[in-house]
């Protein structure tokens, strides 16, 4: 973790807030809060802000503000937003996942790679709470982390070409859920009934950037029970604890 | 109202308007017209808001039906624009009717066309943008693009403008086979040596076949990192100049995704990006330093073009 945030400019409307140069909670939880406090304080010109692991990108309007002017405003919030970072309440939700069989393809080399059995992969994913580090690669796909040692695996060498809608994967240390088919690399190891993004909810993804989510265990049946109720809109994940 | 029915789709086609602000946070790209100056122009040709949602023609233009009287105009790239086989000019108002087929043809010069009808083109606005983006089916006409038997809808009741109006020649910008665009380098600058950032301004560099809605991938002689390319994942705009670890830039345009791995080495400014719109594979890309208050200017200036060349057309219509 930096000492001070560093402040860089990213083209003419936009800026880089950074905080460190390594995946932590602590530097993460820096950023959040920053990111929280900018949009709170509703500073002129600001058009959206965009956490990442390490850093905030600030978008911002020229016409409105100089960047000058900017960096000391976001500055002056900084101060004020470190403060609060352990005091942040987070939502937390809590994920369904069928694990293995075809809704897990990858489970076993995962099982393999570390000598273990599969249901202490499924333990070991669920058993933690993982923190939404960032929202990035298609619209609404979470970057979880940080995954236990135990099952931390690479991803494929050769990416699949179809990752269904649901998928939760590991990638090194990382966990995350895709929220359409997509293209792919990660070692897929269940899949999750729950809908993670829609056009017409506002925010638009189920899961936003400081969120803690919590993965349960579940039958195919159990999978089935959920998706019929997720389509009627009647499941929501952040009352289930 | 029934506007377009489309016989050949093109090579590509879909609805833009000026983005989708606001979502970035959610993972959802901004979209968008590649070559907003052109969107901006062909609205105001048709008396449209300058926003207002257009059809972006990519490479190989398609061919409609029109099913009801309009005004449209179309402007960018130079795509051999034809009504019932007789050739159009572009950059101006026209008077389409009923039963007229209208059609755009092999790219002669840019890369994209923007087709604008009067009123606009009538599909839902999604988080606040009518622009389609293809890779999350999301935007535009039923989030693809467009393919044969489709029938594009205009606004009802438009009201129709009494006088053409055209673009100045000297206004109407010229796509030669390259383009010249201005950069502020950064913000991953310090993963690059002196002799790497030396390399990135002092030589042109080409586009690839892999180059689309998202991004060009640009070869030219290799940009040096100074450090092992790191990979924790940051936000990106379009007009991102990031450089893998194979040295080769790629530079990220409007649906680029909102958060990538690779270090920028430099970012196009905003009032220069539409240009690198209208290039296509094989043209040269040349990267020029700018300073950040210097890019601001340029900004500006920019906006003050748009809005003066909105008066001059209202005048000549007066005229």
């Amino acid at each position: 973790m930096y000492s001070e945030a560093r402040y860089v400019p990213f083209g003419d409307k936009a800026l880089i807030v950074r905080f460190g140069s390594t995946i932590s909670p602590q530097v993460n939880r820096r950023v959040h809060a920053l990111d929280k406090a900018i949009l709170s304080a509703n500073l002129l010109g600001v058009r959206e802000c965009v956490p990442t692991y390490c850093s905030l990108l600030v978008s911002y309007d020229p016409a409105q503000v100089s960047y000058k002017k900017l960096v000391s405003e976001a500055k002056k919030v900084q101060k004020l937003s470190e403060a609060h970072v352990s005091e942040e309440k987070a939502r937390r939700a809590v994920i369904p996942v069928a694990y293995g069989g075809d809704f897990g393809p990858d489970i076993s080399r995962v099982a393999q790679y570390h000598g273990l059995r599969e249901s202490e992969v499924i333990r070991i994913h669920s058993e933690r709470d993982y923190m939404v580090y960032m929202i990035g690669f298609i619209a609404g796909f979470p970057y979880l982390g940080e995954v236990a040692d135990e099952i931390a695996t690479p991803r494929l060498e050769t990416p699949r070409i179809r990752v269904p809608e649901g998928s939760v994967g590991i990638a090194e240390k990382q966990t995350g859920i895709y929220p359409r088919e997509a293209p792919g690399g990660w070692q897929i190891i269940g899949r999750t009934p729950i809908k993670l993004f829609d056009p017409s909810w506002q925010p638009p993804a189920l899961l936003q950037p400081s969120d803690f989510v919590r993965f349960k265990p579940i039958s195919i049946d159990e999978f089935r029970q959920i998706h019929a109720a997720v389509s009627k809109g009647s499941f929501d994940p952040f009352t289930q604890e | 109202m029934k506007l377009f029915r489309v016989i050949k789709p093109g090579f590509f086609t879909t609805v833009q308007d000026l983005g989708r602000y606001g979502f970035l946070r959610y993972g959802v790209p901004i979209s968008g017209a590649m070559d907003e100056f052109s969107l901006q122009l062909a609205n105001m040709l048709v008396g449209n808001a300058l926003g207002d949602a257009c059809l972006e023609v990519t490479m190989l233009g398609p061919e409609f039906e029109v099913l009801h009287d309009a005004q449209i105009a179309v402007t960018g790239g130079d795509l051999s624009l034809q009504i019932n086989g007789q050739d159009c000019e572009m950059w101006q108002t026209l008077a389409v009717k009923e039963g007229d087929v209208l059609s755009l043809g092999k790219v002669q010069t840019g890369c994209r066309a923007y087709v604008a009808i009067n009123g606009g083109i009538n599909v839902p606005v999604i988080l606040g943008s009518r622009s389609t983006y293809v890779r999350c089916e999301m935007g535009g006409f039923q989030g693809r693009q467009l393919k044969a038997g489709d029938v594009v809808e205009g606004v009802d009741d438009v009201q129709l403008m009494r006088h053409c109006l055209s673009v100045p020649s000297d206004l109407v910008p010229d796509f030669g086979a390259g383009a010249a665009v201005r950069v502020v380098l950064g913000p991953q600058l310090d993963s690059f040596t002196d002799k790497g950032v030396e390399t990135f301004l002092s030589n042109p560099y080409t586009v690839t076949v892999e180059a689309d809605r998202m991004g060009y991938r640009l070869e030219g002689p290799l940009i040096e990192h100074s450090k092992q390319v790191d990979t924790i994942s940051e936000a990106i705009l379009p007009g991102s100049v990031q450089v893998p670890a194979n040295g080769k830039p790629i530079v990220t345009m409007k649906d680029a995704q909102t958060t990538g791995g690779y270090p920028n080495i430099a970012a196009v400014i905003s009032s220069d990006l539409h240009v690198l719109g209208q290039v296509k594979p094989n043209d040269k890309v040349f990267f020029q330093r700018t300073t950040l208050s210097e890019a601001h200017r340029l900004r500006f200036e920019y906006s003050n073009k748009i809005r003066l060349i909105e008066r001059k057309l209202q005048r000549r219509r007066l005229e």
